[in-house]
């Protein structure tokens, strides 16, 4: 029981780096029309740079500037590599540049902070375990889903009461119309780019302080958040998170009983949700609706 | 030049590949490699280039067949054709199978489906140790000498990379017939216009399904051929990245075009190949490839010299 406890728990919170990987891939996938493969890269920026700026900043800079960073970064690849090709309707050719970009950064990552993983120092404060019974509970984990909590919430609040969310959300029902009531949909798609990015580095400090830092630790985190979005169904941001939850708790509780099989589990159940009802749980047109 | 005879120098050159590629400084297994990407990513581009479907993880199948035959040559018969017809069976039905459940997608549903179930049999292969050899790959089996009534030909390199340019030839020959036949125009029709082709009474889920499990048949083929020339099948071969590279080869050489996938592949193999040798920041450059590629020239090379191609 310990043990199911245990490893349903460390699912769980890899299930919450999914789901704001997801939060940032969805985001992304609606307003933009780009399945960002070098989202995984921006989790690794946005880590990298906390590890590194984290002695000057201490850890709670470095958690509020790292993604900010990963969300700058965003911002100048949309700007410059993402833009021209948004007129190209057919959704290969950003498929095929972000490719290109994950294998950039997963490379330079290792060229500049090598190829072992580093630990990333997260204070006593939060570190300790909250009870001896318990011990997996650490106060860092229950602080890493606080804060993807507290992400989703700000994030849902941003797209239902603000102007900027309020003209993402009409740009992802109708980009041509919104475009058409006077709204700048350059400026607006880059914005939502970088937002996505900023939660792809906001995963990448907090994963960081739970698996440490790896190069290719991005493109581990990225796939299972295209079967979270997939499963949540696509166009629904709390879909991503709910999907993103379930496939980490659903990998951690076969890790108990059947440890070869925790990852195969997260595809299997996407198959039997396509069979089942294809649009995932909450496929519904809209952002979280 | 006439069509014919282009193809009649390409197949020339093909047949005397094992005298020229080592005066200029190649080896004969590269020409297989070339050839057997090859095969898949002109498989791979039924779907991609011809029927519109953006089918990312293609590598699966590749790398299924690959296992398929590794693990018949190890575990079932010492036999070379019954290698490549199970290895080809096992990736093909894989994709039939799955089929239907991305049949109805478009764009990029179709390819973050494709993708994830792409990873899905990569982490059985990674995960089922005791019989696939986990992350170290499936080695302990090579391509036995083939038997014809009395005549025993012994599978060297260069026998070896005949035999690859022989299923070539085949390949070639069923994808072309394929799509000269109302099946091939059905397909080109779903690119063209999805919605006309529904007003018209025509159902296009089974002939995207139709699609998607002939190129699954065609690129584990092709995978059975690699683990072949290699004697060895590892994960690697089933990897999302093997996917990227299959698309990226197909659009750098033309995805409209038929042979383009053959000019795309000798691109990348060769330059991977020289990248690889030259710095340990290959990934870097293979990056910017797909960068530049995408930017500057979205249409391939075929495209550059044909007006007519035009981008999607």
């Amino acid at each position: 029981m310990q043990l199911l406890l245990f490893n349903a728990f460390n699912g769980l919170i890899q299930g919450v780096f999914y789901a704001l990987m997801a939060l940032g891939l969805a985001l992304i996938l609606s307003l933009n029309s780009v399945i960002n493969m070098a989202h995984g890269g921006f989790l690794v920026i946005g880590a990298y740079l906390a590890y590194t700026l984290s002695p000057y900043l201490g850890f709670w800079g470095a958690l509020i500037v790292g993604p900010l960073l990963a969300g700058v970064i965003g911002l100048a690849v949309e700007r410059g590599l993402i833009r021209p090709i948004y007129k190209r309707s057919d959704p290969l050719y950003s498929l095929l540049l972000t490719f290109g970009l994950a294998l950039i950064i997963e490379d330079l990552t290792r060229t500049i902070w090598g190829a072992q993983g580093l630990p990333l120092e997260v204070p006593d404060v939060i570190n300790s375990p909250v009870s001896e019974t318990y011990f997996f509970i650490t106060g860092y984990r229950l602080f890493v889903i606080g804060i993807t909590a507290a992400a989703a919430i700000g994030l849902y609040l941003l797209l239902r009461y603000t102007l900027l969310g309020i003209r993402i959300r009409a740009g992802t029902s109708d980009l041509e119309t919104t475009a058409a009531l006077g709204v700048n949909i350059y400026k607006l798609r880059a914005l939502n780019f970088g937002f996505g990015c900023l939660f792809a580095g906001l995963a990448g400090v907090l994963a960081a302080g739970v698996l440490g830092l790896t190069p290719p630790m991005g493109n581990s985190l990225i796939m299972p958040s295209f079967v979270a979005i997939i499963i949540g169904g696509v166009g629904s941001l709390f879909g991503a998170v709910l999907g993103g939850l379930l496939i980490g708790l659903a990998a951690g509780i076969v890790t108990t009983y059947y440890p070869a099989a925790s990852e195969a589990v997260i595809y299997l159940m996407m198959l039997i949700v396509l069979a089942v009802r294809p649009r995932g749980l909450l496929g519904e047109e809209g952002l979280f609706e | 030049m006439t069509r014919a005879a282009t193809i009649a120098a390409m197949w020339i050159a093909l047949i005397a590949l094992p005298w020229w590629l080592p005066l200029i400084g190649g080896y004969t297994a590269l020409g297989s490699k070339v050839l057997i990407y090859a095969i898949a990513t002109m498989g791979l581009n039924l779907v991609l280039g011809f029927t519109g479907g953006l089918s990312f993880g293609q590598a699966a199948y590749f790398g299924l067949g690959g296992y398929g035959a590794g693990m018949t040559l190890k575990y079932l018969v010492p036999s070379t054709p019954l290698a490549i017809l199970i290895g080809t069976l096992v990736g093909g039905l894989a994709a039939t199978i799955l089929g239907p459940l991305v049949m109805r997608r478009r764009g990029i549903y179709f390819a973050m489906i494709t993708i994830a179930i792409g990873q899905l049999f990569y982490f059985v292969i990674v995960r089922w140790n005791e019989v696939t050899g986990g992350e170290d790959g499936l080695a302990g089996f090579g391509r036995q000498d083939i038997h014809l009534g009395n005549v025993v030909i012994p599978l060297t390199d260069v026998n070896f990379y005949y035999l690859v340019l022989l299923c070539f030839t085949v390949a070639v020959a069923v994808m072309w017939t394929l799509l000269q036949s109302p099946l091939g125009h059905t397909w080109v029709a779903i690119r063209e216009n999805r919605r006309r082709l529904q007003f018209l009474g025509v159902r296009p889920e089974r002939y995207v399904w139709a699609s998607f499990a002939i190129a699954g048949f065609i690129t584990a083929f092709a995978g059975t051929l690699n683990a072949l020339l290699f004697n060895f099948t590892s994960p690697q071969d089933l990897h999302w990245i093997l996917s990227g590279d299959f698309v990226i080869m197909i659009v750098l050489g033309g995805m409209r075009s038929f042979f383009g996938p053959l000019i795309g592949v000798i691109i990348f193999v060769v330059a991977q190949d020289y990248l690889s040798s030259l710095t340990d920041n290959w990934m870097t450059f293979i990056g910017l490839i797909f960068v530049l590629i995408v930017l500057l020239f979205p249409r391939g090379v075929f495209g550059i010299f044909d007006r007519r191609a035009k981008i999607a």
